[in-house]
Formats: structure tokens, sequence, C-alpha cells
């Protein structure tokens, strides 16, 4: 069974994510709502790495070699400036979107594992993710105008 | 005679449920004049608070000389605020701006109008010119103007200049009052009305200090107490004010917990069955979510987050629970507070789930802080559309473009207004190049100072301050409009509780002072805006054009006005929206069907997440089918963004005293008001004061990361671990040459709600030490009020003497 790749990818994408949500609350702390909410953001990540956690450990028992070109690399470390918080949310926002479709594609497979306990996991973290998305999409929309058409 | 600075409230004129509350009006006449020294009264209403109590202004000689309630209104039946009763002699104060003031080689120097608004011009012209020059704008206005002002500045910015970059000082104490109730009901606009009081059988006050912000509401409250089967009490607040003091029970809430508190006390409620199965069935939507998440906070788990006792948390369940006619009053304590949409949220829940809404004494005042502050919601000078439409609506926007004859993209609507804080920061970063500011004073009064001082100093922003008085704020700008104020200039304004009154022209303004409206209407001439056609944009000279513009504006709208006249506001009672030819009386309450203004069409939001502020879509919106019924909004609690450690290790709450009003730039400049409370404190619970060997009248320090100040301390009866500090006092009274940093600002953070954008002002870290020995002598802090010292302190008592004598009498 392949799912161990795929709650591996996931595993690793949301810890990469609190990460990432981690540097650009240090990177751009003088924007102090994309401070805190990053730091609460980096939060749930980690609790859904920590969710995922023991099925990544049940699942892999059993698992073939990991395929290869498994991970991507999506985040290179963080940028300054109105356009530089603008690309580093893009980032997030690419981020949070591999974990998404991740989350999409793991709970396919749990119902198709009949794995109520993993489907629960799925249920409960993907809506928290569509938040992050949803979040990010309506800071960049309000912040886009006055950093591409009007900043010097 | 009564002194009304010893005694704020009065006497007091009991009544019970469904009684009218008695008439007592109160007046105060300056030098010994008695009403036969009173050329003619002009009416008005009050500009100090946001009760919007009707008065009425006495004029001899063509000067002020005093104020007396208006008995026929319905918000005061005669009463007067001691701020109103001596505020108004700040009109005649000898340092008045009389005429224009411009930059010039470092220094403001006079200037005439045409020099003045020349130099804004130019600049404005010059940045306009440009793709993107909209962006260089930003205005920060106020909750004290007039309905006419910030309509006119709405279209000046966003059908004139075209940009988001607008907002008040609403934002620090109003937006969540209108967040929540968007959220909840679907478009702001106060469920209740003042005579809910009449008829409640309990009041709980959600962080709200009533007594010393809107003391006229407080003495309906405490009238009904003194009267036949008075409606029992909750007050929720860290410190003892004088409501604490009254209430049947008090919860001391750790400062940042209201969230907690609310789950719990939801809780109960549900699991008691204190809930209306069918009232939640009919009008809401998530009450299983709701269950779901106030599941999870049982008595003791709320007990340990808001370090109140588990037993008090049941108590007020029950007091609540069990209520037949519920009022509740929502204020700074939830609205400057950690989760705060979500908090003023989670008490709309509370009245939807107990069908508490829409019906006499069951009703919700989501409070404002300022006198006007509802207008600029309404009008859209802050981080609204006009008419309380929703940005994200193409069909609203249409709707203003029709109105206004501009073309639908001029009016900026890719995102929400740019709320204040981020309107500064822009500033800070320099892509805001020009900061009009008007009747506001965030030199004092948004957080963090020091930024805020270096941001208006920077030598790429021009900055315009509009105001009556060189403020700390008008020190470092580049051009001030000496302003004309209330009592020299006509225009109408709005309550909580949507009673809307005219406040006429009583007096000239000195010198070549201006009413705000002629500043913006001149701006609007000299930069010749024009419409589709051609046309002026602006084609208005006074403010009842202007207000029937509005009408116009407002036509169809849950504040639609158009059966309001200025003719209609004379002489009677003020008017509740919506007025309209169907309900020409206007509309004592709303919602009393249980229809809310939801319908996706309709509504001023398609709502948020409460925990992110991220946005829901139309599609999103209209997929829930909220049919007119209530939107329940529940989340976890979290803790503040800032927590008390060990070289912190107090919690910081900012507030009021019942003597001063904003940055004291009226009420420091009336004597009576102003020797009451003539200077900063900090209060601090007796069991804090001996643990760092502080005592009544010490000098101490106070310091957060951000910055430090000194002041005396009084030893009162705060929560253990919580210090106050008033946030009134500011720097222009001090010597320039000398100031010692005082104010409570210095120290605040920069942190504001997801949703409402509010600041957080009531929970900074901070930690206090002992400077000097105060020698006996005790504080500058008011014995009345939440600064009461206790019984057996030898503190002499606040008291107004012969210049604060005042009449008050049931006419």
């Amino acid at each position: 069974m392949n799912l161990a790749h795929y709650l591996g990818l996931l595993h690793r994408a949301q810890v990469n994510l609190a990460d990432a949500f981690r540097q650009v609350a240090d990177a751009h702390a003088e924007e102090p709502d994309i401070e805190h909410l990053c730091q609460q953001q980096a939060k749930r990540c980690d609790a859904h790495a920590e969710q995922l956690h023991p099925f990544v450990v049940r699942y892999s028992e059993d698992a073939p070699d990991e395929p290869d070109r498994l991970h991507s690399q999506l985040f290179t470390g963080t940028r300054t400036g109105g356009i530089g918080l603008l690309r580093d949310l893009q980032d997030l926002y690419l981020m949070a979107a591999e974990c998404d479709i991740t989350w999409t594609v793991v709970g396919q497979a749990a119902y198709g594992a009949r794995d109520k306990e993993l489907l629960a996991v799925v249920r409960s973290c993907e809506g928290e993710t569509a938040i992050q998305l949803k979040w990010l999409r309506t800071r960049m929309k309000a912040a886009a105008p006055q950093a591409l058409v009007v900043a010097d | 005679m009564v002194d009304r600075i010893a005694d704020p409230w009065g006497e007091r004129t009991p009544y019970g449920p469904g009684q009218q509350w008695p008439v007592r009006v109160d007046r105060y006449l300056a030098d010994g004049r008695g009403d036969a020294d009173v050329d003619r009264w002009v009416q008005s209403a009050s500009v100090l608070h946001s009760n919007g109590d009707a008065l009425d202004i006495g004029v001899a000689d063509g000067r002020i000389v005093g104020v007396r309630g208006r008995a026929v209104d319905r918000i005061n039946r005669g009463r007067v605020d001691p701020k109103d009763l001596y505020g108004w002699q700040a009109n005649h104060s000898p340092d008045r701006l009389t005429r224009p003031l411009v930059r010039d080689g470092g220094r403001l120097v006079e200037a005439d109008w045409d020099t003045a608004m020349g130099r804004i011009v130019a600049r404005s012209k010059e940045l306009l010119d440009g793709p993107g020059g909209w962006g260089h704008f930003g205005f920060y206005t106020s909750g004290q103007l007039f309905l006419e002002e910030y309509y006119t500045l709405g279209v000046i910015g966003k059908a004139g200049l075209g940009t988001p970059h607008m907002d008040g000082n609403t934002r620090l104490c109003t937006a969540t009052a209108a967040a929540s109730m968007k959220a909840s009901f679907g478009t702001d606009g106060q469920p209740g009305s003042y005579t809910d009081v009449d008829h409640c059988d309990a009041i709980a006050l959600w962080g709200h200090n009533v007594a010393e912000t809107q003391t006229v509401l407080w003495m309906r409250m405490l009238d009904r107490r003194r009267g036949p089967n008075p409606p029992a009490m909750l007050a929720v607040d860290p410190r003892a004010t004088p409501v604490a003091r009254e209430a049947d029970l008090h919860l001391a809430v750790r400062n940042g917990t209201n969230v907690a508190l609310m789950n719990g006390l939801l809780r109960e409620i549900i699991r008691r069955g204190w809930y209306d199965n069918d009232y939640v069935d009919a009008h809401t939507l998530g009450f299983e979510e709701l269950c779901r998440i106030v599941d999870g906070y049982p008595p003791q788990r709320v007990a340990d987050i808001c370090g109140v006792p588990a037993a008090d948390v049941e108590r007020a369940a029950e007091l609540v629970g069990t209520s037949q006619r519920l009022l509740s009053t929502v204020l700074q304590g939830f609205y400057q507070s950690n989760q705060a949409t979500a908090a003023a949220c989670a008490v709309n829940n509370l009245h939807l789930v107990r069908g508490m809404i829409g019906r006499p004494g069951a009703g919700i005042y989501q409070m404002n802080g300022q006198p006007t502050a509802q207008n600029n919601r309404e009008t859209g000078a802050d981080g609204d559309l006009p008419g309380l439409r929703n940005w994200d609506n193409e069909r609203h926007v249409e709707e203003l473009a029709r109105l206004w004859n501009v073309d639908v993209d001029t009016i900026p609507h890719w995102a929400p207004p740019t709320h204040a804080m981020q309107i500064f920061r822009y500033a800070e970063q320099g892509s805001i190049k020009l900061l009009w500011i008007s009747a506001t004073n965030p030199a004092v009064s948004l957080p963090e100072l020091h930024r805020i001082r270096q941001i208006l100093t920077r030598p790429e922003l021009f900055v315009v301050v509009q105001d009556l008085f060189l403020t700390e704020t008008a020190e470092l700008a580049d051009v001030v409009l000496p302003a004309a104020t209330w009592g020299e200039k006509t225009g109408t304004f709005t309550s909580v509780d949507r009673t809307v009154h005219i406040s006429d022209k009583a007096v000239e303004p000195p010198g070549e002072a201006r009413p705000d409206l002629d500043i913006f209407l001149d701006y609007a001439r000299r930069m010749d805006f024009r419409n589709r056609d051609g046309q002026p944009l602006i084609d208005w000279s006074g403010p009842e054009e202007v207000f029937e513009a509005w009408k116009e504006c407002s036509r169809g709208r849950p504040c639609d006005y158009t059966a309001i006249t200025y003719e209609k506001l004379r002489g009677g009672s003020g008017i509740q929206w919506p007025c309209t030819d169907e309900h020409p009386d206007g509309t004592e309450r709303l919602y009393t069907d249980g229809h809310f203004h939801t319908d996706p069409d309709y509504c001023e939001t398609y709502g948020h997440d409460l925990a992110t502020g991220a946005e829901f879509t139309e599609a999103e919106y209209r997929a829930k089918e909220p049919d007119g019924r209530a939107f329940l909004h529940t989340v976890e609690y979290q803790p503040s963004p800032e927590v008390p450690d060990d070289e912190h290790p107090l919690l910081l709450t900012t507030g009021r005293t019942v003597y001063q009003f904003h940055t004291r730039t009226k009420t420091g400049r009336a004597p009576q008001l102003n020797q009451a409370a003539p200077d900063v404190w900090v209060e601090l619970n007796p069991a804090d004061a001996a643990r760092f060997g502080i005592a009544e009248g010490d000098l101490v320090g106070v310091s957060s990361t951000r910055g430090a100040i000194q002041a005396r301390a009084r030893l009162c009866g705060i929560r253990p671990g919580v210090v106050f500090l008033p946030f009134h006092y500011g720097y222009f009274d001090q010597d320039p040459a000398d100031r010692t940093p005082r104010a409570a600002n210095e120290l605040t953070i920069t942190a504001w709600d997801p949703v409402s954008k509010q600041p957080l002002f009531k929970v900074a870290a901070v930690a206090v030490t002992k400077l000097a020995d105060g020698r006996g002598v005790p504080s500058p802090a008011p014995t009345v009020g939440g600064s009461a010292p206790p019984a057996d302190a030898d503190v002499p008592p606040t008291i107004g003497g012969p210049a604060a004598e005042a009449t008050s009498g049931k006419e």
C-alpha cells in the first residue's frame, strides 16, 4: 500500500509549512497582524503534523520504497518590503495549497482503506487548511494594489 | 443645588418595570446666571460621549453661557452628563486655533486660508498625478464630527480621489460593535432601544463601565434598581467600577479571556435547558457548531482561564439564563481586548439562543464610545461603504456609482476600506504620502506612541490636522486647519440606539475657524472633482443639502433616514432610524419578527472566519442559505498575543474616568472637570502594591517592552495582577521643554482583532517599580468611579465646590 508515502508527504508538508509560517512571522514582525496570525497558523500546522504522525508510523510498516521526486521544495526563505511580503505570502499560499490537495488525496485513500480514524483526522484538519488559504488570499488581495501600483 | 462633580449621577428618580422614566431636568449656567440671563436656547445634543443626551445650549450676548437637558427627549428625559454640564467652556478657551498654520522652516506659522488650502491642494494634485496616485492619500477622521461632514468626506475619498485609505478613530472605539452586528445579524444597526432599561428584568454589562462612560444611561439603570421589581445585574470587568459595586454579581475576569467566559456561560445555558429551542430553530444558523465548541468549557475550566470562582460562573449563567427580559450592554472591556469580535458575537449568541431580542426589555446594546461614531459607520468615512453597503457586492457599489454619477470602478471596492492601523503602516513605509487627520489626536490615542510620533514626523509624509486646538498631533503637522466645533455649526448625529438629533449653530466660531464641512467642501471645490458628466462631483453648500443627499444614499438600507428632515428634528425628541414613509415616527426596535438582515443581496458582509479574518465569498455565503436567520459564530478561546512573564509580570488595562473624554482636548480645558481628574494615575491592587513596596500616592514607573511612563499610585479594588491607566493624559498642558512620559499608550501593543481590526488596548504586559515616595500625598485619581479608594483610606473626596453648582429638578 502506497498510502504511507502520501502520509509522509503530507506530514512533511505540514512541518515545512509550520516552519515557513514562523520564518515569515519573524521576517515581517513589523506587520503585527502577519506576525500574530502566522504564529497562530504555525501552531495549527504543528497540530496537524502531530495528528498525522501515528498514521505515518502505522502505514509505513508495510510500505514499499519511497518513489522518486515525491517531495517538492516550495520555500527558500523570506524577503523584505511590501512586495517581499506579498511574495512570501504567495509562497505560503502555494505550500498551503499543496497541503490542501494532499488532504483531499489522503482523505480519498482513507475511504479506500476503510480507515475511519484517519478520515476523522482529515475531516477536522482539511477545513483548517482551507481557512489558511482563505486568510492568505484575503490578506494578499488587500495588500496587492498598494504594493504593486502605489509603492515606489 | 447639586455638585455634579462630587455626584456625577445626581438624585435618583426611581421607577418600576414598564413605567416611563421620570423627567429630571439638569442645568448648569456659569457665573451665577439664571434662566432670565439667557437670551435664547439652541437645540443640540451631547458630543462628549456616545449616549446622545439631548440638551439646549444657553446663549447670552453671543456667547455660550450654559446648558440644560431636554425633558422632551426619549434618551435622557432632561438629564445631562457632568462632562456636558461643564465641558462647553472649552469652546471659549483662549488657546483655540483661530487661524490656519503652515510649517515654514521647521516651525508652524500663521497663514491665511488660501495659503493653507493652497498647500494641501498643490500637494494633492502632485500626488494624484500618475498611476496609483489615489494610494498616496490617507484620511484619519473622528467619532466627533457630524453626519453631513462624514458623508462629504466619504464622497471625496471614494468618488473624488478614489482611495480606500479612510478610517475613523471609531476603529478604536466601535469597530467591534459594527463587526459583531454584521457577523451575527447581517448588517450593522443596534437591535435594542434605551427604553429596554424600562422593561428588563436583568442587565448584563460586558466590559462596560457605563457609570463613567454614559452616565445618563447609568442613571436610568440606577433608577430601575431603586424602584419596585428592580432588574438583577451582572458586571464583567477586572476593575471594581461603580457598575461592579452595584451589581448583584461581579466577575473580575483576567483581561483577554472573555471568549472563554462566554463559551462557559453558553454551555451552562444549553445544558440546563435555558435556551429557546423554537427560536433557535426558526431564526438562527450554527447551533450545532456552537454546542460542539462551548461543550469544552465547563465551569472549572472557565474558572482556571478567567481567574474567577467556578461557582460564580454558574451563578452568572443562572442570572442571564433564567431572566425573562435580558438586556446586555457591551463596550471596551470586550471591544479593545483579545478575540474582540468573537467575544462580542458571543453576547449576540446568548441573546439569540434565548430568543432575547426584538421585544421590550430583551435588547442588546453593542455600544459606541463616541457621540457620532454611529454616523461614521453609516456614511462610510471609516472601514464601511455608505448606507451600510457591502464592498464585496458589486450591485451595492453600482448603487453608489449611480447616486454619485461616477464610474463604478472609481469607487475602490477590491478589498475592504483600509483600517486605521494599516493606514499608519503604509505611512510608515512611505506609500501613503499625505495623511489628513480631522478631529482626533492619534499622537495620544493610538497604541505604541513612540512609533506614531515617528510616523507623523517623517519628512516625506505631508500631515494635515484639522482641530480646535494645537493638539499633540497638530504640533507635528505640516498644515493645521482651525475648525469650528459643536455649538458653532449645524449638523446631525445619531446615538447608540439609532436616535437622530440635530445640533444647531448657537454662536459664531472664534477668529477664522471654519466648520469641518466647509473645509471639506472647500477642498472638493479646489480639487475640482468632477462626475461622469463633467459637472462638479459635490455641489452642496451647507449641511441641510448634504443631509438631503445623504437621505437618498440611505434609502432602502437599514439606516433609512428618508422621512427625517431638519424641521422634524427641531422642537421635539430625537427620532430613531429607520424612519420612512411607512414608519414616519421611526423604529424603536429591530428584528421584532426574528427576521434578520442576512439576505445575500441585502447583507453588509459575506462573513469572516473570526479567528483569522479570512473573508468568505458571495458563493460561499449564498450556499449557507441564511434566509433571514441570524448567525451563531463560536470560536475556541485563544490566549492574547501578549501575556505576562517574569520581566513584565502584570497585565495593563487602559480606560476612562467620568470626568475626562478622549485626550482631554475639551474636558482638560473645562476647570471643574480638569480639577476633578488633573493628572494620570496608576491603579494597583493593595496585594500587588505591597509586593512591590508601593503605597498610595507613591510615584511609580510603569514599563512595557515599548516604553515607560510615570504615574502616582492609587490603591483600590482592581483585580490582583492587573494595573489600570487612564488613557486621557498626553502632553499638551505640560511644559514642552520638560515633558514627563505619562500617556498610557506609550506602553500599549500594536496588535488588533483579526475581524474588526480594533487595537488591543487591554492586554499589555507591564512591570511596575517605585520611583519616589509619595510622603502621604494621595494620587490625583478621583475618589469617584473605578479609582475610588477603600472606605478607610485617608484620601480627600473629589468635589467640585461652588464652581460646580448645578441644578436638577423634576419639571
